[in-house]
């Protein structure tokens, strides 16, 4: 359900937009979803259309594009995606609310160190907004 | 039809909802230092749990990523998560409380730059504080990224200042006021911890400019106390973190009703 909150700054961030640039309607918004927060799209659509909704925003019609998450051991190099590790089910759920939590559960693949960077795919972001 | 992005990376969304989730917060204390080991964790929690004593709603925010532990303070055994239309502090003893312990419980954390700081705003973003009269944030030593973010993120957070009298803090403590005047922070005064039979951080808070808020004599009891703040605040050490909120006279809240 954390999704609402997410679906909240989305929301909020339009609106802002619409302010700043005296905007009279958003007609698209597109947004990247990154892998590693794992988001039910579902709840996280519902909670959008409800709050687009609560905010007299209507007819915008929301894109979402999926990131794969990827990342790079500052020790040794080595780049890797989510799918090359396992994660019990309590770690996925912490990282669901926290991505960077990560880093206390996964470790390089290739030498070990927990010294690693997320290169891609933490979490939601706007890629692009239209409007008239 | 326009394209209304005009920024070079994509937009974090999360960004536009901190003054939403701050704005029914009345006062926002951030109990920094220069050095480690100064009592901010004992402060901070205490000045929390005396606030919510005094019937005040109170949340306590630990922002010590590499470090937490206000959560032994407060005695929690498991990470709890409750999730709501995000997610919601949890009650103990009378406060709100919200740390990364909550969702990793004692894993180590290494964590770098841009890390601490999408942790920190996700942390803002889906917190559910709903109203407090006081967020009390207990920061990790020093003038690193958690600080700067803070200052960025969250103007209205008012900073008190922990030192010891001992040296080695007080030369750190110049650091963090400069800081902190830099950043045009709201300084709410310095407060000594485990203090001897001296004046000499009275002197440099007069020498830098800001209120002196007492002295807390070392307790070699409150350790024992640790993980049960009942007994915590039966302690010497909570009466003078009573004295303290006395001398906070500026920030003090006119409760409602």
């Amino acid at each position: 359900m954390h999704e609402w909150a997410l679906a909240e700054a989305v929301v909020e961030t339009i609106k802002k937009i619409m302010l700043d640039k005296k905007v009279k309607a958003v007609k698209r918004v597109e947004i990247r979803v990154g892998e590693l927060q794992n988001i039910d799209l579902k709840v996280f659509e519902f909670a959008l259309s409800e709050l687009l909704k609560g905010a007299s925003l209507v007819n915008v019609q929301i894109e979402f594009r999926k990131g794969k998450a990827t990342f790079k051991c500052r020790r040794c190099q080595h780049e890797w995606k989510l799918r090359d590790i396992e994660l019990r089910e309590e770690e996925l759920e912490a990282v669901h609310f926290m991505p960077e939590l990560i880093h206390a559960f996964m470790s390089c693949p290739k030498c070990g160190s927990c010294d690693f960077d997320i290169v891609e795919g933490r979490g939601v972001w706007i890629e692009r907004i239209e409007g008239i | 039809m326009r394209e209304l992005r005009e920024f070079e990376k994509t937009i974090d969304p999360r960004l536009a909802l901190l003054d939403k989730r701050m704005k029914n917060i009345r006062r926002v204390i951030a109990v920094a230092s220069g050095k480690g080991g100064v009592g901010k964790t004992l402060i901070s929690s205490t000045l929390a749990l005396v606030l919510a004593e005094e019937g005040c709603d109170v949340g306590l925010l630990d922002l010590d990523f590499h470090g937490p532990s206000c959560h032994i303070v407060l005695g929690l055994s498991k990470p709890i998560v409750i999730e709501d239309k995000g997610v919601l502090p949890i009650n103990v003893h009378g406060l709100k409380f919200m740390s990364l312990y909550n969702f990793a419980g004692d894993s180590g954390l290494p964590l770098r730059g841009e890390d601490l700081s999408n942790l920190m705003v996700e942390l803002f973003a889906i917190t559910l504080w709903g109203h407090l009269d006081y967020l009390i944030i207990d920061m990790p030593p020093g003038t690193g990224d958690e600080l700067l973010d803070l200052m960025r993120l969250i103007p209205k957070v008012h900073v008190l200042v922990v030192t010891t009298p001992s040296v080695l803090s007080l030369m750190t403590v110049k650091r963090l006021i400069y800081l902190l005047k830099n950043q045009r922070a709201n300084v709410l005064g310095i407060v000594e911890n485990m203090s001897f039979d001296n004046d000499i951080v009275m002197r440099l808070a007069r020498d830098l400019g800001i209120t002196y808020l007492g002295k807390i004599p070392y307790d070699k009891g409150v350790e024992k106390c640790l993980g049960r703040p009942n007994v915590l605040l039966k302690t010497k050490f909570a009466m003078y973190i009573r004295k303290l909120t006395e001398s906070i006279g500026n920030l003090k809240i006119e409760r409602d009703g």
